[in-house]
């Protein structure tokens, strides 16, 4: 009989336990539920096709509209833009260098260079975007004495490359010795062992990386502000300044005229960030060996 | 070993050491013949790996090993030439199995052409992969799927494709490192019903911790203890009168 209360006593505890986790778990998630919920009621009425094709429109046209009790014309298209370019750009030069570092820093994991250089990825990632902007600010803009497109791709190519290459050099570390020393013992020079065998073989992981890597960036603002710094118009030249809705987004806010549209702009990226994160979930699933 | 006909690899003085302090492998000579299988017997630690793996040069992919002596592969020292010529002339096979696990079936026969570089013309690829897969047994199972990924394959299906993999380049010396020890008992006859063939193409040397299986395949066998070559004879005379007091305790079990 008492054993048998004893049971009793330790299936109730974990019930117990089982609730407390479920209402712990329930607890994380009502800040990010509360976010969507805010920022998909505020922000849905103005999403339509007009807002993701036009460009901002200027402070009188959106005033004269608010005071006709009109919507606010125009959209964000000059920030997408911006920020697709921008991205884009610094996506072309950070996948490869950020691969090729990835994996010589998992080839030569005991050499001490290798593990400086590993350090050095860890500081750069943990380092504040807003003084990656500086920096760049610094080293871009002022030399090239004027903000631009190219100067923002600079900041995030630095803040994605050390995702990449932690990204690229964890996935490669995972990966059985066998499987190189099988592709050598078939008389295959390095690199194309590398480039056949390893690198396939841990694609699917790496390519969720850089997924999550443009996830991160893509909502930056500080780095931006000194270096994109903003504009009004669709511009696809890197070399002048160009806007980025994240960018925008703190424009509308200090602007009164314009802070309706505040939210669909944070529901556009909201959207975006959201997406890039669960393909990256998907692909990490489908191609895993 | 005395009654060698027509050596195809010999091994003069060879010492292996990882780390200088630890010296896995001592003073090993030996010659194997031509078209035959030799098995590498030993308790578990005792270098047999680690010699073998000489012998493709894979030890140059660590720094901290050196290899010494001298290693003949007709007559001409393998360990002084260029290391992707020898591998690509002998072949390994790994204990567990390996296929590229993104390249399907097809693509992974080819395997050894595509990493060297050597690109082959649409009908050669397709003979070339039925008659691998036929020389391995693997033909009828797999025809179907030759576009399915090597991963899909059952343990011992995997092992085979390696095989296949391996002997495509047509090496003269295959190598194998317990080849069989992850497998089960079918596949494992299976593979050894296939070597026994194979030798007519391709000598073979092979690790093994498994006496009767060095028994029933192989026409030679070393034995090494502690990283020495002990004993190395026909298999069926040592296995009868071994000349070695730790070569008659390994083979009656006295030993690990
Ligand atoms: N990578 C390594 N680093 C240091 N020592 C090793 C390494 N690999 C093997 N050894 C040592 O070398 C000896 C022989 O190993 P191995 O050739 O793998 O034996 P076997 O294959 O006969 O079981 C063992 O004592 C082992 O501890
Ligand atoms: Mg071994």
């Amino acid at each position: 009989m008492k054993k048998d209360s004893n049971v009793k006593a330790r299936i109730f505890k974990n019930n117990l336990l089982y609730v407390v986790v479920c209402v712990m778990s329930a607890l994380t998630a009502i800040p990010l539920l509360a976010i969507l919920g805010e920022v998909l009621v505020k922000g849905w009425q103005q999403l339509g096709w007009s807002f993701l094709t036009e460009a901002t429109p200027n402070a009188f046209k959106a005033m004269m509209a608010a005071q006709k009790g009109e919507p606010i014309p125009g959209g964000i298209a000059n920030g997408i833009v911006g920020t697709l370019m921008m991205l884009f750009t610094a996506a072309v030069v950070a996948i490869p260098v950020g691969i090729l570092c990835g994996i010589c820093l998992s080839e030569f994991r005991k050499n001490w260079f290798a593990k400086t250089v590993s350090y050095i990825t860890d500081l750069l990632q943990g380092t504040p975007s807003i003084i990656i902007g500086i920096i760049v600010y610094i080293w871009v803009v002022v030399p090239m004495k004027g903000y631009s497109g190219f100067a923002g791709s600079v900041a995030l190519f630095i803040m994605m490359l050390p995702l990449i290459i932690r990204s690229t050099e964890e996935t490669m570390k995972i990966l059985p010795e066998s499987l190189k020393e099988a592709g050598l013992a078939l008389g295959g020079n390095y690199w194309r062992v590398m480039l056949k065998v390893m690198l396939p073989a841990s694609f699917g992981s790496i390519f969720t990386g850089i997924l999550l890597a443009v996830s991160r960036v893509v909502g930056e603002t500080a780095p931006l502000m000194f270096t994109a710094l903003g504009g009004a118009v669709i511009s696809y030249d890197l070399g002048r300044p160009m806007s980025a809705v994240p960018l925008m987004i703190w424009e509308f806010f200090n602007d009164p005229n314009l802070q309706d549209l505040i939210w669909g702009a944070s529901l556009f990226l909201l959207t975006l960030v959201l997406c890039l994160n669960l393909l990256a979930k998907r692909i990490a699933k489908k191609w895993k060996i | 070993m005395e009654n060698i006909v027509d050596p195809i690899l010999e091994i003069k003085d060879v010492s292996i050491s990882y780390d200088k302090n630890v010296t896995a492998v001592k003073n090993v000579s030996a010659c194997v013949e031509r078209n035959t299988i030799t098995a590498i017997m030993g308790p578990s630690g005792c270098g047999k790996s680690t010699l073998l793996r000489a012998v493709n040069r894979m030890h140059e992919l660590y720094k901290n090993i050196t290899v010494t002596g001298e290693i003949l592969l007709n007559g001409e020292n393998i360990l002084t030439r260029d290391p992707i010529e020898v591998r690509r002339n002998i072949g390994m096979v790994f204990q567990r199995p390996n296929p590229f696990p993104t390249m399907s079936i097809y693509d992974n026969v080819l395997a050894g052409y595509t990493l060297n570089g050597i690109s082959l013309s649409k009908h050669k690829r397709d003979d070339l992969v039925e008659k691998c897969l036929r020389n391995v047994a693997l033909w009828d199972e797999v025809k179907d799927v030759l576009n399915k990924r090597g991963t899909f394959l059952s343990g011992g299906q995997q092992q085979r494709l390696c095989i296949a993999r391996s002997l495509a380049l047509q090496p003269e010396i295959l190598l194998m490192d317990e080849p069989t020890s992850a497998l089960d008992p079918i596949a494992t006859k299976h593979i050894e019903d296939l070597l026994v063939k194979l030798k007519k193409e391709v000598t073979i040397l092979i690790v093994t911790h498994n006496m009767s299986q060095a028994m029933r395949i192989s026409d030679r066998s070393m034995f090494m203890f502690l990283g020495e070559l002990i004993e190395y004879d026909d298999t069926k005379r040592m296995f009868e009168s071994p000349k070695d007091d730790r070569t008659r305790a390994y083979l009656t079990g006295q030993m690990g």
